[in-house]
């Protein structure tokens, strides 16, 4: 396919991620650079300095709600792009009715629990919509740990292993790694429809 | 029996085991933890009474935060 007939195609899907911090944000851009057409994003966080080590944004937008800079930030790559946000806390019971209209979901949180409650509610209410995860990523190096593989609808990117923690923080290269994998996985499924 | 476990082919002496048995023969330790069943959700609650059987495909994800 060239560029083109990807880009048209690509235009006719709904991504849906859910949180938009080192993944989410990085994931997010990744498939605005190649023409998704819609894409519903989540988050409930502000714009905060740390998150420069890793997140795409920047310093002039510390302070502000993550999912209006990440908007901002898509548009100055593709204005035509359709963004949906949605400035909350996602649980079990608002998730169904904002990501049920999507193609795919891009799971993109940080904590644990909340990618538990993420698979727990597809697996309950979208049993054959596919969802790409993002499990293990934290710290350097290590590019051989970082893997693929697919259970049914779930297709896990990551080493899911290396848990962040005061040694052993997110950090833009590997964080982005595992992002711009759920991205090009969630090209491979779009593009296979 | 023979079982799928993560895509690999695991064999067992047992004809059936509970979920919380194969978490222990084949040393899961993590806490935050999603099982599904031949493509069924597995509560925690349920992990000392549901039986695996042979043929059944198995998926375990550790959850690690981080992103």
């Amino acid at each position: 396919m060239t560029f083109e007939e990807i880009k048209s195609k690509l235009k006719l899907f709904t991504v849906g991620i859910a949180g938009a911090g080192g993944l989410g944000s990085n994931c997010a851009i990744a498939l605005a650079r190649v023409g998704i057409g819609k894409i519903i994003i989540s988050d409930f966080d502000i714009v905060d300095e740390t998150n420069l080590n890793r997140q795409y944004f920047f310093r002039n937008q510390l302070g502000i709600k993550k999912v209006i800079a990440l908007k901002e930030n898509i548009l100055k790559i593709d204005p035509t792009i359709e963004i949906l946000t949605n400035d909350l806390k996602l649980d079990q019971t608002n998730f169904p009715e904002i990501y049920k209209e999507c193609d795919v979901i891009v799971e993109a949180f940080d904590l644990a629990e909340m990618k538990q409650m993420l698979i727990e509610t597809c697996i309950t209410n979208f049993p054959d919509k596919p969802i790409v995860l993002g499990l293990g990523m934290a710290g350097y190096g290590k590019n051989n740990l970082i893997k693929f593989r697919q259970s049914e609808n779930l297709y896990i990117c990551g080493d899911e292993q290396s848990e962040i923690g005061i040694n052993n923080p997110p950090l833009a290269p590997r964080v982005g790694m595992v992002a711009n994998m759920q991205a090009n996985t969630v090209l491979e499924i779009l593009l296979n429809k | 029996m023979k079982i799928t476990l993560n895509n690999r082919i695991e064999l067992f002496e047992q004809n059936k085991i509970t979920i919380s048995e194969l978490l222990k023969l084949k040393k899961f330790t993590f806490k935050m933890l999603v099982i599904k069943v031949n493509g069924e959700l597995v509560k925690k609650n349920n992990y000392n009474t549901f039986e695996i059987n042979d043929g059944d495909n198995i998926t375990v994800l550790h959850l690690v935060s981080g992103g």
